[in-house]
């Protein structure tokens, strides 16, 4: 068992919670995950290791309730615990010097990109972040990515904080003028999100890095259902990723793999509300 | 006691029949469907045994079970005595009297098989093992060891590394095991179906090994939340049982399609997380009408017989070579075919085909026929030109075999590998590393139950050895 010491809501649907984990907490490096499962007989769910105390023994864990899984996950007060933590995987991401380092993240996406942020400019570079969301309530981490964050941009859909519109207009800026033009670029969010950054950096020859969130189990290279095409060829995103270089990935082939379960997701979803309801 | 038979009367006795489930009822759920025998059956066909002195069956066995004296002690209805024997030299015969290839190892040697059918050796090794547990019956602890107390972590909770535990354990040492999963029993419970091993008997096995002190962690995945040279530091010896668990892939086009998975995947997700089949499991599973499973091992057979049972109206295997070939164990062939599995043998398949949103909608087979042996003496199977079909199907299970997982070997450059990826050791285990031995599939490859735990068995009692020496 691992006792949930915090448990904060950031955002609607969105939970900061601080698990007990000493083993993770030790050897977790920025970009890597764990597996984890609320209780006996739930999914193995992917989350990314948000931040990490090894003094402490702690991970902090950024989710977002966007089903039935992760609404099992976040409901668990602090005092409580999760059945299985198992981590940290993947391959850590690969922390570079490019002077300066364009973040970009959406929604959740921004959770996962704030370690990766985090660890670019500790070492020294440059970090314009520009984060994005449906709407005001709907962006996280400002103040946490703002600390070490030469510039941030925020936009929302709807306008209701920062500029309107999506995060790819600064971003395109950004490349447009030759003062602010970033080294590299890291993009964490929706696929759609993810694939229009790319899109944007290509022609620019910018490298660009995207952390990729197929459906997986085991998270440790057995199964093979975390699959994604990258130039081609079927890697394995929960040992051969989660990053990879966002001008070689099929992300058409992602997003339809993630639809897969969609239908039954639904009706998990409902099952949840009726017991939340009871 | 009834008076001993004549050598004539023993041979005049028919191989018993296990009872079986009804392949009607097999469909509605994952109940064993082996029944096991009763104890006048076991006795009956424990008098089938002719007692050679030469033993040739035990030469079958790679564990060298003492075949003909576990037997005689059942033929006198002492269970006690049978139970012991067989514990042994097998620290799972629950298991093994249930997954083991019987007719190609100790049953295939057997000489009342040269003139009728070899003595039911499997099962009788399943009744005497499902009657120590059902009694409680403890392995002896090994007072004698030299060395006890000492501290070994095994990597891996499969039947490999189940084995080397608790022979260390019953020779006084300290063993935790590391397992990535979040449960115990490796292949054996996330691939192996219920419906051939309940896990109940995983379950027996795992509070054994417990009870004579093994502690097992779950959720640590040595090479990512411990490293090997951690263990190494640690603790007096490691032995490695991490399996081969890295599908490998068609390579065929739609490979990504929705409704195409690997057999670990699909058995994983209904084994060890319940989906279909557990109505409180949360776990997603596409469930497929016509179900379309690549390959003729054991694994296709269970993915195949999964299928049916998750309510799959067609259930095929697609198969290259012809059914002789099959490398599957006969009794999964036939418990397929009652089921009502189809059997598409010299059949490859080509590409799967899709139904316009990304969902598996066809598979497109290339029919072939038997060619010329190649080097492993089977027929090559060779493409018959022009001969092609389109299957409906909308799922496709892709059992045609793995690979060793790099997770571990991968944190660990100083280990000698193959070229394959799998960990080079020597008859006893030992790899490169001192202190540090290996077994199972991460050394084999894809083998069985039966070969890695006779690696664990073997590697157990070097590292006593090597825990020994000054
Ligand atoms: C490497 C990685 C890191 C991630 N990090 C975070 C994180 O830090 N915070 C966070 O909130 N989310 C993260 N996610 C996404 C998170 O795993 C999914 O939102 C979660 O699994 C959804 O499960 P559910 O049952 O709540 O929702 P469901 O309603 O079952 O699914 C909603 C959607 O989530 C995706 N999904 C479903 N099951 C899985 C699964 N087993 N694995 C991956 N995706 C799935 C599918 O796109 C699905 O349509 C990460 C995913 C990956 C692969
Ligand atoms: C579907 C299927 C059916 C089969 N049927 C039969 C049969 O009928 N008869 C037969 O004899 N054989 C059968 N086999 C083969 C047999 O199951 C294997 O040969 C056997 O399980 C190998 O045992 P093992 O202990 O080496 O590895 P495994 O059983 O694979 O166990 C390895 C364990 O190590 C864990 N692990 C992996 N990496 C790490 C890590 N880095 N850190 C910690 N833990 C790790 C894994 O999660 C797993 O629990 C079958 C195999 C499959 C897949
Ligand atoms: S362990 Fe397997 S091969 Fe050996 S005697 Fe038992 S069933 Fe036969
Ligand atoms: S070969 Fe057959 S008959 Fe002879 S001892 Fe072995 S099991 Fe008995
Ligand atoms: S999640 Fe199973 S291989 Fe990646
Ligand atoms: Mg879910």
């Amino acid at each position: 068992m691992f006792e949930i010491l915090e448990n904060e809501i950031l955002a609607p649907q969105l939970h900061r919670l601080v698990v007990r984990a000493p083993r993770v907490a030790a050897a977790r490096q920025a970009g890597q995950f764990v597996i984890v499962r609320a209780a006996a007989g739930e999914e193995r769910i992917p989350l990314t290791i948000g931040d990490a105390d090894p003094v402490a023994g702690t991970i902090t864990l950024f989710v977002q309730a966007v089903g039935y899984s992760t609404g099992r996950i976040v409901a668990i007060p602090a005092g409580g615990a999760l059945r299985d933590v198992a981590g940290p995987l993947g391959v850590p991401t690969h922390i570079g010097q490019w002077g300066r380092v364009a973040c970009v993240g959406g929604g959740v996406g921004t959770a996962v990109l704030y370690p990766l942020a985090k660890a670019l400019a500790a070492a020294g570079n440059e970090v314009v972040t520009l984060i994005g969301g449906r709407a005001a309530p709907y962006i996280i981490l400002r103040d946490e990515l703002a600390v070490f964050s030469q510039e941030l941009v925020i936009t929302t859909e709807d306008g209701s904080l920062g500029r309107q519109g999506f995060v790819t207009a600064p971003l395109a800026e950004m490349i447009a003028d030759p003062a602010r033009r970033p080294g590299a670029v890291f993009a964490v969010g929706p696929v759609p999100m993810m694939k229009a950054v790319a899109a944007l950096t290509r022609p620019a020859g910018i490298e660009t890095v995207v952390s990729l969130n197929p459906v997986m189990i085991d998270g440790t290279g057995m199964c093979g259902g975390c699959r994604v095409v990258v130039d081609g060829e079927a890697k394995f995103a929960c040992v051969d990723g989660p990053e990879f270089d966002g001008h070689r990935v099929d992300f058409d082939t992602l997003s339809d793999r993630l639809a897969t379960y969609r239908e039954m997701e639904a009706a998990h979803r409902c099952r949840l509300a009726g017991k939340e309801a009871a | 006691m009834t008076a001993p038979l004549s050598v004539k009367e023993q041979l005049a006795i028919p191989r018993v029949k296990m009872a079986e489930l009804d392949p009607e009822l097999r469909r509605a759920g994952f109940a064993e469907v082996n029944r096991g025998l009763r104890l006048e059956e076991a006795l009956r066909e424990a008098q089938r045994c002719i007692q050679c002195k030469s033993r040739p069956c035990v030469q079958g066995c790679p564990v060298e079970v003492a075949i003909p004296e576990f037997i005689g002690a059942l033929a006198e209805n002492d269970l006690p005595g049978a139970a012991a024997i067989l514990r042994r030299d097998n620290a799972l015969p629950a298991v093994c009297g249930r997954v083991c290839p019987q007719e190609s190892q100790c049953e295939a040697q057997c000489v009342r098989g040269i003139k009728g059918e070899a003595v039911a050796i499997g099962y009788l090794e399943r009744f005497v093992a499902d009657w120590a547990l059902e009694h409680g019956e403890r392995s002896p602890v090994d007072a004698n060891s030299s060395s006890a107390g000492r501290a070994v972590a095994v990597v891996g909770c499969g039947p490999a590394g189940l084995t080397a535990a608790g022979e260390l354990a019953r020779k006084g040492h300290q063993v935790t095991i590391f397992e990535a999963l979040h449960d115990t029993g490796g292949v054996l419970r996330y691939g192996i179906p219920e419906f051939r091993l309940p896990k109940t008997i995983i379950d027996a096995e795992v509070a054994e090994l417990q009870a004579l002190g093994v502690r097992i962690e779950c959720n640590v995945i040595v090479g990512k939340t411990l490293t090997l040279e951690q263990l190494r530091a640690e603790y007096d010896a490691v032995f490695v049982a991490n399996g081969a668990g890295l599908p490998m892939m068609l390579d065929i086009p739609g490979e990504n399609f929705k409704g195409v998975y690997s057999a670990n995947e699909y058995l994983t997700r209904v084994n060890l997380m319940g989906a279909g089949r557990d109505s409180a499991a949360t776990t997603p599973i596409v469930i497929g009408r016509h179900v379309a499973v690549i390959g003729g091992g054991n694994t296709a057979m269970d993915c195949v017989r999964t299928a049916r049972r998750l309510g799959a109206e067609r259930a095929m295997i697609i198969y290259r070579r012809s059914e002789a070939e099959m490398p599957a164990r006969l009794e999964e062939i036939k418990h397929a075919k009652e089921e009502g599995v189809e059997f598409l043998m010299l059949t490859a398949p080509l590409a799967i085909g899709e139904d316009g949103k990304g969902w598996v909608a066809s598979l497109r087979c290339q029919r072939m026929e038997l060619g010329a042996p190649d080097a492993s003496g089977r027929c090559r199977p060779v493409a018959v030109a022009g001969a092609f079909f389109d299957l409906p199907v909308d799922v496709v299970i892709n059992a045609i075999g793995t690979r060793a997982n790099p997770l571990l070997t991968a944190s660990a450059p100083e280990l000698g590998l193959t070229r394959w990826g799998n960990i080079l050791s020597d008859e006893q285990g030992a790899t490169n590393l001192t202190g540090v031995y290996a077994g199972g599939d991460i050394v084999r490859g894809g083998a069985t139950v039966i070969l890695a735990m006779g690696d664990g068995k073997r590697a157990a009692a070097a590292i006593d050895d090597y825990l020994a020496s000054p």
